[in-house]
C-alpha cells in the first residue's frame, strides 16, 4: 500500500474550510520610500475562475503579486487564503498552502534539465530530508517516491506537449518553452490557486493560444487562476472577472463588459489626467 | 533492470575518470623518479606524502563542492572549520594534565573517536552560528563572514587567554588544566591514532608483517615509511567515503533543492521549499566534513599551531575545486588530486628530485648574486639554483597564474560542466525508461500515481 501512502504524503494537508473565494485581499498597501506602490487594494478571487488583474505600467500589479505571495510584506492590510490569514508568511509557507506563483520573466533553473526542474516542484518529498536520502534503508523509500513522481512529471509534460524537451537543459529552451515549463512546474506543486505574472509576455501568438487552451482546460478541472496581464483585449476575452489597477489603487472591478464601459478605465489606458 | 545498469555505468564512468587521473599522477611521479635514479626510500616517502595531500585536498574540495558547487554558498573560511575540528578533538582526547609527558596543558582524556566526533560536531555548530545571520543576507556577505570567522578562530587559538585554563572534569568537582596552547602550539600527546585503529581492527600482525616486508628493501628504519603509506591509504578510504556520501546527497530530492537554490533561490521558495533549512543543513554538513579533514590532516603530526590555519590554505582548496570543476563530485576529487600532485607537492618533489640526483652546490643567498653571473658571463647555473631554492615562494606564483589561466580559458573546470543529475533515480528519456511506463501510458489514461494526484482535482 505504499502507493496510497505516498499519495497522501504528496497531497499535503486536508483543507480546513471551503469557500467560494479562496483568495481575498483587503486594504493592502505598500510604500517604497515616498512612493506608494499599492494603496489599499481590496479584491477577491472566485474559485474555479480566471480572474484578470490589469492596469497600465507601474499600476502596482507585480507588487500586488509579490505581496500576496510573501516575496514582500505589506505595510497595511491582509491577505487571506482559504479563510486563513497568510499576511507576512514566508513565500514557501504560502506556496505550501496551495497558492503558487510564476514569474514575469520565466525563471527556469538553467543548469538543471527540464526533468530536474519538474521533479523539484512536488510537495512532501521524503528525500528532502537529508538523512532519508543518505541512509541505506530509508533511501529505498525515496527511490520509490521518485519513481512515482517521475510518472507524474511525464504526464504533465505531455499535457503541456513539451515531453520532447525533457532531457534538455532549461537554459537552452526558447522563451515560450520556458513559460510552458514554468507553468508545468507550478502545477506539480498541487496548487489550488495559480498566480500567473504576465504569462503571455514575449510569447508568439501560436504559443499564446496554446497556453490559453491549457489554462482554460485546467480551470475546467477546478484550478483557480489570477492572471496579471498587460494586454487588455486578451483579459477581456478570457476572464470572467477583471480587476483594474491604476497608480496602486483598484480602479474598478467586475465583468469584462462592465469594466470596458468604465470611463475611468479608458482614461487610465488612454493616458488621461494623471 | 535497465535503470540499475545505466546507473552502474554512470558510476563506473565517474570512477574511471578518477582512477585514470590518479594512475597518471602516480605513474608520473614513479617514472620520473626511476628515470632520474631517485632512491627507493625517497620514492616511497614522496609517494606517501603525495597520497596524504591528495587525500586531504580531495576531501576538502568535496566538502567545499557541497557548499559552493551544489548550494552556491560562498565559503572562504574553510580553515576556520578545520581548526575548530582539530582543536576541539585535541581538547577532548588529550590525556589529563599531569599524566606524564612534556605537554603544558592536558585535555579531557576521552577516547580518540569521541574526540573526532566532538570536533566534527563543533565545526558543524560553528557553521550553524556563522550561517544563521549570514544566510539571510546576500550571498557575498556569507563570504565576508566566513573569512572573518576563520581569522577570529585563528586569533582565538593564538590568544594567551585560552592558552591554559581550568575546567571541572569529574562530577565531584575536580578541576584539571586544559587549554589550546596559544602561539607556541598544542602538543597532540594522545596515542598514535593509526596504530590505535589498526589495533582495534586486529590488524597489528598484518601491519607488522608489512613493516618487515618493507624492511627487506629499505633496511634502515622502515617503520615511518610504512606508517605514512598506510595512513595515506586510510585517507584515500575517507575520500571514497566522502564521495559516496556527497554523491548520495547530490543525487536526491535534497540535492535537487540545493541545486535549485544555487540557480535561483526565489524560485525554490516560490515552489514551497524552506530554503533556509536546506542551506543551513548543507552548510553544517560541509563544515563537519571540513572539521574532520582538519582532524585527519593534523592528528598524526604530533602538534598543531594556530598559524597553520592561515586563509591561504582556504584558497588552495578553492583552486583545487576550480581545477576540477565546481558542481561535480568527480571533478572535486580529480581537482584535489591534481592540485596536490602538480601545484602543491609537484614543485617540492621536483626540487627534491633535482637536488638528490644532481646534488648541486649551495644556491646563492639572494637575487643579486643569482643574476649577476647570468648577465656578466651568461652563466645560468647560479640563477637556476636560486630558482630551485625558491620553489616554495614560486609555487604561489604558479598557482596564481594557473588560476588566472583557468578563469580565462576554462572557468567550468577540467571535467567541464556540472552534469550530475540531482535525482535518486536516473532521469532519462521516456523510451529508455522501460516499457512498463510506456505500456501504462498507452493502455489506461491516468497512471496510478497520476490518479492519486489528479483524482480529487477532476471532480
Amino acid at each position: 500500500m505504499s502507493d496510497a501512502d505516498a499519495g497522501a504524503d504528496a497531497q499535503g494537508r486536508s483543507r480546513p474550510e471551503v469557500t467560494d473565494t479562496p483568495l481575498r485581499v483587503e486594504g493592502m498597501s505598500k510604500h517604497f520610500g515616498g512612493i506608494t506602490a499599492v494603496d489599499g487594494a481590496t479584491f477577491e478571487v472566485e474559485r474555479g475562475t480566471l480572474t484578470g488583474l490589469i492596469g497600465p505600467n507601474g499600476a502596482g500589479k507585480s507588487t500586488t503579486f509579490n505581496l500576496i505571495t510573501g516575496m514582500l510584506t505589506p505595510d497595511a492590510g491582509t491577505v487571506s487564503f482559504e479563510g486563513e490569514d497568510i499576511t507576512g508568511l514566508e513565500p514557501y509557507e504560502i506556496a505550501d498552502r496551495g497558492l503558487v506563483r510564476t514569474f514575469q520573466i520565466a525563471r527556469e533553473l538553467q543548469e538543471m534539465t527540464v526533468l530536474e526542474n519538474m521533479m523539484l516542484a512536488p510537495k512532501g518529498q521524503r528525500g528532502e530530508r537529508l538523512w532519508r536520502s543518505v541512509l541505506p534503508v530509508a533511501r529505498r523509500d525515496v527511490v520509490d517516491q521518485e519513481t512515482e513522481l517521475l510518472d507524474r512529471v511525464w504526464e504533465i509534460l505531455e499535457f503541456f506537449e513539451i515531453e520532447h524537451l525533457a532531457e534538455e537543459y532549461a537554459g537552452n529552451l526558447s522563451g515560450g518553452q520556458r513559460k510552458l515549463l514554468e507553468m508545468a512546474r507550478a502545477l506539480l506543486t498541487d496548487p489550488d490557486v495559480l498566480l500567473l505574472d504576465e504569462p503571455f509576455a514575449g510569447v508568439n501568438p501560436t504559443l499564446e493560444r496554446r497556453l490559453l487552451d491549457h489554462i482554460h482546460e485546467l480551470r475546467d478541472r477546478g484550478y483557480t487562476f489570477l492572471l496579471v496581464e498587460h494586454d487588455m483585449d486578451l483579459i477581456m476575452e478570457n476572464c470572467r472577472h477583471v480587476v483594474v489597477m491604476h497608480q496602486g489603487r483598484i480602479l474598478t472591478e467586475g465583468t469584462p463588459e462592465k469594466v470596458k464601459a468604465d470611463e475611468e478605465v479608458i482614461e487610465a489606458y488612454l493616458g488621461g489626467d494623471v | 533492470m535497465s535503470t540499475a545498469d545505466s546507473a552502474r555505468q554512470l558510476w563506473e564512468a565517474d570512477a574511471t575518470k578518477i582512477l585514470v587521473v590518479l594512475a597518471a599522477i602516480y605513474a608520473t611521479y614513479l617514472l620520473s623518479g626511476l628515470v632520474l635514479g631517485y632512491s627507493l626510500r625517497g620514492q616511497l616517502n614522496s609517494i606517501a606524502s603525495l597520497t596524504f595531500y591528495i587525500g586531504v585536498f580531495a576531501t576538502l574540495a568535496l566538502a567545499l563542492n557541497l557548499h559552493w558547487g551544489y548550494t552556491g554558498l560562498f565559503n572562504i573560511g574553510v580553515v576556520g572549520f578545520m581548526a575548530v575540528g582539530i582543536y576541539v578533538m585535541a581538547f577532548v582526547s588529550k590525556p589529563l594534565y599531569g599524566s606524564g609527558g612534556a605537554a603544558q596543558v592536558g585535555g579531557l582524556g576521552l577516547p580518540i573517536p569521541v574526540g573526532i566526533l566532538a570536533g566534527m560536531v563543533a565545526a558543524a555548530l560553528l557553521g550553524f552560528v556563522v550561517a544563521l545571520p549570514a544566510l539571510r543576507l546576500r550571498a557575498d556577505y556569507l563570504a565576508i563572514v566566513t573569512i572573518a570567522m576563520s581569522e577570529i578562530v585563528r586569533f582565538t587559538f593564538l590568544s594567551s587567554t585560552f592558552q591554559q585554563f581550568q575546567v571541572p572534569h569529574t562530577l565531584a568537582g575536580d578541576w584539571t588544566r586544559v587549554g589550546f596552547g596559544g602561539g607556541s602550539g598544542l602538543i597532540l600527546d594522545f596515542p598514535d591514532p593509526l596504530l590505535a585503529l589498526i589495533d582495534v581492527l586486529g590488524l597489528s600482525t598484518v601491519y607488522d608483517g608489512l613493516v618487515g616486508l618493507v624492511g627487506t628493501v629499505v633496511p634502515n628504519n622502515p617503520d615511518p615509511i610504512v606508517h605514512s603509506l598506510v595512513y595515506g591509504l586510510v585517507l584515500l578510504g575517507v575520500v571514497a567515503g566522502y564521495f559516496w556520501l556527497l554523491k548520495r546527497t547530490g543525487e536526491s530530492p535534497f540535492g535537487r533543492v540545493l541545486k535549485a537554490i544555487r540557480e535561483d533561490e526565489d524560485v525554490a521558495r516560490a515552489l514551497g521549499k524552506n530554503t533556509g533549512r536546506f542551506k543551513i543543513t548543507s552548510f553544517m554538513l560541509g563544515c563537519a566534513l571540513m572539521g574532520l579533514v582538519g582532524i585527519l590532516w593534523l592528528m598524526g603530526q604530533g602538534a598543531v599551531t594556530p598559524n597553520f590555519f592561515r586563509p591561504r590554505l582556504t584558497f588552495f582548496v578553492w583552486i583545487a575545486l576550480i581545477i576540477g570543476g565546481a558542481g561535480s563530485n568527480t571533478g572535486s576529487v580529480a581537482g584535489g588530486a591534481i592540485f596536490a600532485a602538480v601545484l602543491y607537492q609537484g614543485p617540492l618533489y621536483f626540487q627534491n628530485l633535482v637536488t638528490s640526483v644532481f646534488q648541486p652546490g649551495d644556491a646563492p643567498g639572494s637575487f643579486g648574486p643569482a643574476v649577476a653571473p647570468l648577465i656578466a658571463n651568461f652563466d645560468p647555473v647560479p640563477f637556476l639554483l636560486y630558482t630551485l631554492d625558491s620553489v616554495r615562494q614560486l609555487q604561489l606564483v604558479v598557482m596564481g597564474v594557473v588560476l588566472i589561466w583557468l578563469m580565462h580559458n576554462r572557468p567550468e573546470g577540467m571535467l567541464g560542466h556540472r552534469k550530475e543529475t540531482a535525482a535518486a533515480i536516473p532521469l532519462v528519456g521516456r523510451s529508455e525508461q522501460g516499457e512498463r511506463t510506456d505500456a501504462d501510458a498507452v493502455g489506461t489514461d491516468p497512471t496510478p500515481a497520476g490518479d492519486a494526484s489528479g483524482g480529487e482535482r477532476d471532480e
